[in-house]
């Protein structure tokens, strides 16, 4: 594999890794406040669509952006209302807003339907895009840049700020943060917004950059990888950051080598690799010396009810 | 029109239970229009596979008019659930019931049996019964056609092509292709990636960049979304398109597609149906018929590819050029047709090896 080759490998690896790290991240900052939000698929299709219709009616990539944005926290909040307002069961309420929002996707997104729409700018990064070879790793669209800087913002904010103190204690301790003084219900409304809002990002991705159209269900599983990221990252933004990069690369790698002929292998032993590692993480943070150290959100998916 | 979804459907199921039993003793025929129902193995709006047969329903709805009231119910799953959504539709009036996946056909030959005065029509199957028809389209004319074009307009002699599933038919698809390249130019090599996805834009789109990296200037699908297209487009190589025209996805990659048209089929099965002349049958048919047509070549078809494509396309119509025309070697070096030989349909439904020059 020559090194132009390994460039053009990477190259792909980020834009397959972007969707599912922006998705992944927002599930993580939800799931680090206690809330688990199976809806991601659904709130990515609903990014995707609404980010994608205005971007065909529009022309205008920012203000489909925020449109994907928006969308995806609206649908969120509706979850919001429903798991910490009437206090439904989470896992179950996740699961419907996926199935809502793969049906309402598809409603919105019929009169657009085979309409292409110019992709995402490319932004270079000044000095770095002009190296020989690698440059092209650093000619990408904002989203691309955006999903790496979002990594950092998270780490740094829920180790190093306040507020991500708190979060982190409505996640381990609903309770005791209540008794101090933390809206508990509150911190967890605008966790699941901001996770919902990181979907529908994600989603406009896939349909403003990734494959720039609009088609039912073209997130094809990706939300439920995004899942399946946080789990392998044990709710780290770092590991997530590698997470995705790895569910990514490897589905990337096994159809260069596909492609390349090169592959001993059957590809679908390849393809699994992701997901048993996610077993194997899941395996290991269940006991043994790993269980304390990556152990998830203590108040993980159970609802909050303020004492009276 | 009227468009029943699943869920409806899942509420009138109840209502319908006595119906059911009903339409068993009583010929399923209601006074006024002639009812027909369509099932879809995916949205109506995939630009693909789902959305050609859809639009064979609107042509049937254009040329009888009131006369008849279609309905059709999309996204079904193969198996199980195909079944009770074959028996609603049944049950439910329709006199003529078009079941248009591979894995609806075992449910179809089910209720057949319980609504015997119902006609239906599966496409791609290879069972029939008294009241079930099977049919089906020649595809792998089309990707000769295609073959013959590629041979001519590729430059770097390596042809990427993105797989489903590798099974028979999207096999006999590469091997058509793959013979028609070899025919105009020896040197071709056609690489091929599975996706092992009938659709996942963002994965076909994957496999064709990896596919351009490695030195393709030409993609050929076997998937059901337009992403490919896009893809050549946006990387200024060329591309063939799949099931529909998929022209407006990339202006310049796109050189043809295969298009899928039942129209025809549809309209001369209703007829049919309606004046009491159907019978049972099995329709393999291809470019001859019209059920596989071409969609127009674009620019980058350059006039040898164009003349080459269309004594392909003639000949295939006239009986003359069958693609798979011996002596065909497969990709290690054994004799799998002999020389001047044609193999049977049976034959091609068999096929599970490469022919030379396929790197899979």
């Amino acid at each position: 594999m020559s090194a132009e080759m390994l460039v053009s490998l990477l190259l792909t690896t980020m834009t397959a890794a972007t969707p599912l790290l922006l998705a992944a991240l927002g599930e993580l900052v939800v799931e680090r406040a206690g809330v688990l939000n199976l809806g991601v698929e659904g709130m990515m299709l609903t990014g995707a669509v609404s980010g994608f219709a205005i971007m065909s009616l529009t022309g205008n990539p920012a203000l489909a952006i925020l449109t994907a944005v928006a969308a995806g926290a609206l649908l969120a909040a509706i979850f919001g209302f429903l798991v910490l307002s009437l206090m439904s069961n989470q896992v179950a309420t996740g699961l419907a807003l996926t199935i809502f929002g793969t049906g309402l996707s598809a409603l919105i997104g019929t009169g657009f339907t085979g309409r292409p729409v110019p992709g995402l700018a490319k932004l270079p990064v000044p000095v770095l895009s002009a190296i020989p070879l690698v440059g092209r790793l650093f000619d990408q669209d904002a989203l691309v840049y955006l999903a790496i800087v979002a990594v950092a913002a998270i780490a740094w904010f829920l180790k190093s700020t306040r507020g991500g103190l708190v979060l982190r204690a409505v996640g381990e301790a609903d309770l005791s943060a209540h008794s101090i003084g933390y809206p508990v219900l509150r911190i967890r409304f605008l966790a699941i917004l901001f996770g919902g809002a990181m979907a529908g990002l994600g989603g406009a991705y896939l349909s403003l950059a990734y494959t720039p159209m609009w088609v039912e269900n073209m997130t094809a599983g990706r939300g439920w990888i995004a899942l399946a990221i946080v789990v392998f990252a044990a709710w780290r933004p770092w590991r997530a950051a590698g997470g995705a990069y790895l569910f990514g690369g490897i589905t990337v790698l096994q159809l260069y080598l596909q492609g390349s002929g090169l592959l001993p292998i059957p590809p679908q032993l390849l393809s699994m690799l992701p997901y048993l590692g996610t077993i194997l993480v899941l395996t290991l943070i269940s006991s043994g010396p790993f269980r304390a150290r990556f152990s998830p959100p203590a108040c993980l998916g159970k609802p909050f009810r303020p004492p009276t | 029109m009227l468009h029943v979804d699943r869920r409806r459907l899942l509420l009138g199921a109840a209502a319908l239970g006595t119906t059911a039993l009903a339409g068993r003793i009583l010929p399923a025929r209601a006074a006024g229009p002639f009812q027909i129902g369509f099932l879809y193995v995916g949205p109506v709006g995939d630009f693909g596979w789902s959305y050609q047969h859809d639009k064979g329903r609107k042509a049937v709805e254009a040329k009888f008019g009131d006369q008849v009231k279609t309905s059709f119910v999309e996204s079904v799953a193969e198996g199980p659930d195909s079944e009770r959504v074959i028996r609603q539709l049944a049950s439910g009036g329709s006199q003529l019931i078009f079941s248009t996946s591979f894995g609806f056909m075992n449910s179809a030959l089910k209720v057949a049996k319980q609504f015997p005065a119902v006609k239906f029509e599966q496409a791609t199957g290879y069972k029939t019964a008294p009241n079930v028809a099977e049919y089906n389209g020649r595809f792998y004319e089309g990707r000769a056609v295609c073959g013959a074009i590629a041979g001519h307009v590729s430059k770097s002699g390596v042809i990427g092509y993105v797989g489903s599933f590798p099974i028979p038919e999207v096999v006999m698809g590469i091997n058509a292709f793959t013979l028609a390249a070899r025919k105009i130019n020896p040197a071709i090599k056609v690489k091929v990636i599975w996706v092992n996805s009938w659709f996942d834009p963002g994965k076909e789109a994957d496999a064709a960049k990896s596919l351009i990296d490695q030195g393709a200037d030409i993609i050929c699908t076997h998937t059901d979304s337009s992403a490919i297209v896009q893809t050549a487009e946006a990387r200024g190589v060329h591309a063939f398109g799949q099931d529909s025209d998929m022209k407006q996805f990339g202006p310049n990659a796109h050189l043809t597609a295969i298009v899928n048209h039942w129209d025809d089929y549809y309209i001369a099965r209703t007829k049919a149906a309606m004046d009491g002349s159907w019978k049972e049958q099995s329709v393999w048919e291809g470019l001859k018929d019209g059920i596989v047509e071409m969609a127009p070549y674009g620019p980058g078809v350059t006039d040898a590819a164009r003349a080459a494509a269309e004594a392909t396309r003639t000949g295939i119509i006239a009986g003359t050029l069958h693609p798979f025309t011996g002596p065909v070697k497969d990709n290690k070096g054994t004799v799998r047709i002999a020389a001047g030989a044609t193999p049977g349909d049976a034959d091609l439904f068999k096929q599970d090896w490469y022919v030379e020059g396929v790197q899979a």
